[in-house]
C-alpha cells in the first residue's frame, strides 16, 4: 500500500519533470555478450562537485546504436581488436621485441585500461595509456612511436581496453598525480574559442538536452576507444577531445600534449566507478 | 540610361550609408540593462534574411532554441529556452542586446555573444582547430544582427 503510493507519486513526479523528446539517461542495462554487466550508472565520487550520479554516455544513445555495443560480433571495433591482436604477436624494431615477448597473453593487462592515465614514477610524469604503449615500442623494442591518434594506436588501445571491460574505472588522483589533475581540471571549466564555451557547458550544465540533432551526454572517457558510426573508426580521447575543443571556435590543443593529458586525467577521474566499456559504439 | 545611373546612385547611397552608420563591435551603446537602442548598421534588418541566419553558419540560433515558426527545419536544440513569443518578452532594444552578447542580459549565459571581437581564450580560425590570424570578424555583422532581431520581432503570441 505504502509502496503503492510512492510509485504513483514518483510517476507523478516524472510526468511533470520529463520534458518532451529524449531528456536524461534512458532506463536501458547495458549486458555485452550476455556475460559482461557493464555498470551504466553510479554515485559520483566525492571529487565531484556539480554532478550526483554518473552515467555512461552509453546510456544517452538510442537503441539501436546500444545494441550494436551489446554484441563483439556486431560490434566494429573488433575490427580494430582483432589487427591489434596481430600487432601484439608482431616483432617490430631492432631489439627484435613484440608485446607479447614481454607481457605473454593480452590478459596479463587486465585492470590496466582501469587506472591509467596514472604517475610513472620512473618517468616523473603523469603517462596516458597510449604514451605507455609509445614508450615500450621506443625503449623495449627500439621500433617507431605511432602517431597518438593513429589507427594501430586506436587498435591497439581497444585491445587492451577489451580485457578489462566490466572493471570500474579507477584512477588516481592524489599524490604526485594531483597536480596534473588541478590543471584538468582548469581546463574543463575554461571557456574557450569564438563561442566561449567549457567542456563543463555542455556535459554538465546540458546534460540530457539536445544541441541541434546530438543528445548531449557527460563526456564521460569509460568507453574509449569509441567506435562512430559518424566516421566508421575507432575515435581515440585525445581526438574526440580535439573535436569538442574545434567546435567551440577555439585554436585546439594537440593531442598528446601536457593540456590533454591533464585533461584526460581530470576526466576519466569524472568516471571512477563507471564500467571500462572500451571499445564502446557511439554516434 | 538614366535608370541605370540611378541605380549605381543608390547602391552607392546605400553602401555609404551602411558603413557609415555602422557602430563597430567595441563602440556599442549597451544600456544598464544590456540593452542597445541603435540599429548596429544604421540600416532596418531584412526579416527573410534573419530567418537564414537561425538555421544557418555563425547564427545557428536553432543549435540552441526551440522554434516554432521555423518548425520545417529539422533538429531545434534545448539549450535555451524558446524563442517563441520573443518580441512578446522583449523590446527591439532588448533583443538586438540579447543577441549582440547575451552576457551583459544573462550573467555567465552559455549564449555566444555575436557581435563581440575581443577577450576570447584561443581564439580559433573558424571551426578548424587552427588559432585565428589577422583581425578578428563578429560571429554576425552588423547588418546580419539588425536580420536577426527583426526576424525575432516577427515572433509574437498574443
Ligand atoms: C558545444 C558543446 C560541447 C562542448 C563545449 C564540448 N563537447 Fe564533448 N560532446 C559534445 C557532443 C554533442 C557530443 C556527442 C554526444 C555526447 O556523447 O554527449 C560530445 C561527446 C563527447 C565525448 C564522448 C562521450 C562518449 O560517451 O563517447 C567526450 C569524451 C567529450 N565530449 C568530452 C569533452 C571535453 C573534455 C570537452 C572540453 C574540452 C568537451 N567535450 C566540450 C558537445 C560538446
Ligand atoms: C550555445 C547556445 C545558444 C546559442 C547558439 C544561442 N543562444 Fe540564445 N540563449 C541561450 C540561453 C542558454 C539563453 C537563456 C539565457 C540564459 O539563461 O543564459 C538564451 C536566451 C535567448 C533569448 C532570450 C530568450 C527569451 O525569449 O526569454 C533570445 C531572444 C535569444 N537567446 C536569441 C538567440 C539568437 C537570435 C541566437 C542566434 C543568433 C541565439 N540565441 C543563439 C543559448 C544560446
Amino acid at each position: 500500500m505504502k509502496n503503492t503510493s510512492k510509485l504513483v507519486s514518483a510517476l507523478a513526479l516524472a510526468a511533470m519533470t520529463s520534458t518532451p523528446a529524449l531528456a536524461g539517461p534512458d532506463e536501458d542495462q547495458l549486458w555485452v555478450n550476455d556475460e559482461i554487466q557493464m555498470v551504466t550508472e553510479v554515485a559520483a565520487p566525492a571529487h565531484m562537485e556539480n554532478i550526483d550520479t554518473l552515467y555512461s554516455g552509453w546510456r544517452y544513445r538510442s537503441n539501436e546504436t546500444q545494441a550494436i555495443q551489446m554484441d563483439d560480433f556486431e560490434n566494429p571495433g573488433f575490427v580494430g581488436v582483432e589487427n591489434a591482436m596481430v600487432s601484439w604477436a608482431k616483432v617490430e624494431g631492432d631489439a627484435g621485441e613484440s608485446c607479447q615477448s614481454c607481457h605473454g597473453d593480452v590478459e596479463s593487462l587486465k585492470g590496466v585500461r582501469a587506472v591509467y592515465p596514472r604517475w610513472n614514477e620512473a618517468a616523473g610524469e603523469v603517462r596516458t595509456l597510449e604514451m605507455q604503449v609509445n614508450d615500450c615500442r621506443v625503449t623495449r623494442m627500439s621500433a617507431e612511436e605511432w602517431g597518438y591518434t593513429s589507427g594501430p594506436m586506436a587498435n591497439m588501445l581497444a585491445l587492451i581496453s577489451s580485457v578489462s571491460r566490466g572493471m570500474p574505472v579507477n584512477v588516481a588522483i592524489d599524490g604526485p598525480a594531483q597536480a596534473t589533475w588541478e590543471h584538468g581540471k582548469e581546463l574543463y571549466y575554461m571557456r574557450t574559442g569564438q563561442l566561449e564555451l567549457s567542456c563543463a557547458n555542455c556535459h554538465e550544465d546540458s546534460v540530457g538536452l539536445m544541441v541541434r540533432a546530438d543528445h548531449l551526454s557527460q563526456g564521460q572517457i569509460n568507453g574509449f576507444p569509441t567506435y562512430r558510426l559518424k566516421n566508421t573508426k575507432l575515435n581515440t580521447v585525445h581526438a574526440r577531445f580535439k573535436g569538442c575543443v574545434r567546435d567551440t571556435r577555439a585554436q585546439t590543443y594537440k593531442p598528446g600534449s601536457a593540456e590533454f593529458i591533464a585533461l584526460e586525467l581530470y576526466v576519466a577521474s569524472r568516471g571512477n566507478g563507471l564500467s571500462v566499456e572500451g571499445p564502446s559504439v557511439r554516434n | 540610361m538614366k535608370k541605370i545611373a540611378m541605380t549605381v546612385a543608390a547602391l552607392v547611397a546605400s553602401a555609404g550609408l551602411a558603413s557609415a552608420g555602422a557602430v563597430a563591435p567595441g563602440d556599442v551603446a549597451f544600456a544598464e540593462d544590456g540593452s542597445v537602442a541603435q540599429s548596429l548598421s544604421g540600416a532596418a534588418g531584412d526579416v527573410e534574411n534573419g530567418r537564414k541566419i537561425m538555421n544557418k553558419g555563425a547564427g545557428n540560433c536553432i543549435a540552441c532554441h526551440q522554434v516554432t515558426a521555423l518548425s520545417h527545419l529539422l533538429f531545434h536544440g534545448e539549450i535555451g529556452p524558446t524563442l517563441d513569443g520573443a518580441a512578446d518578452r522583449w523590446t527591439q532594444a532588448e533583443l538586438r542586446g540579447i543577441v549582440a552578447n547575451a552576457k551583459n542580459v544573462f550573467e555567465g549565459s552559455m549564449m555566444p555573444s555575436f557581435y563581440k571581437t575581443t577577450g576570447f581564450i584561443r581564439l580559433g580560425k573558424a571551426y578548424t582547430g587552427k588559432a585565428h590570424e589577422g583581425e578578428v570578424m563578429p560571429l554576425l555583422t552588423a547588418q546580419e544582427i539588425e536580420d536577426v532581431v527583426s526576424f525575432l520581432m516577427t515572433l509574437k503570441e498574443e
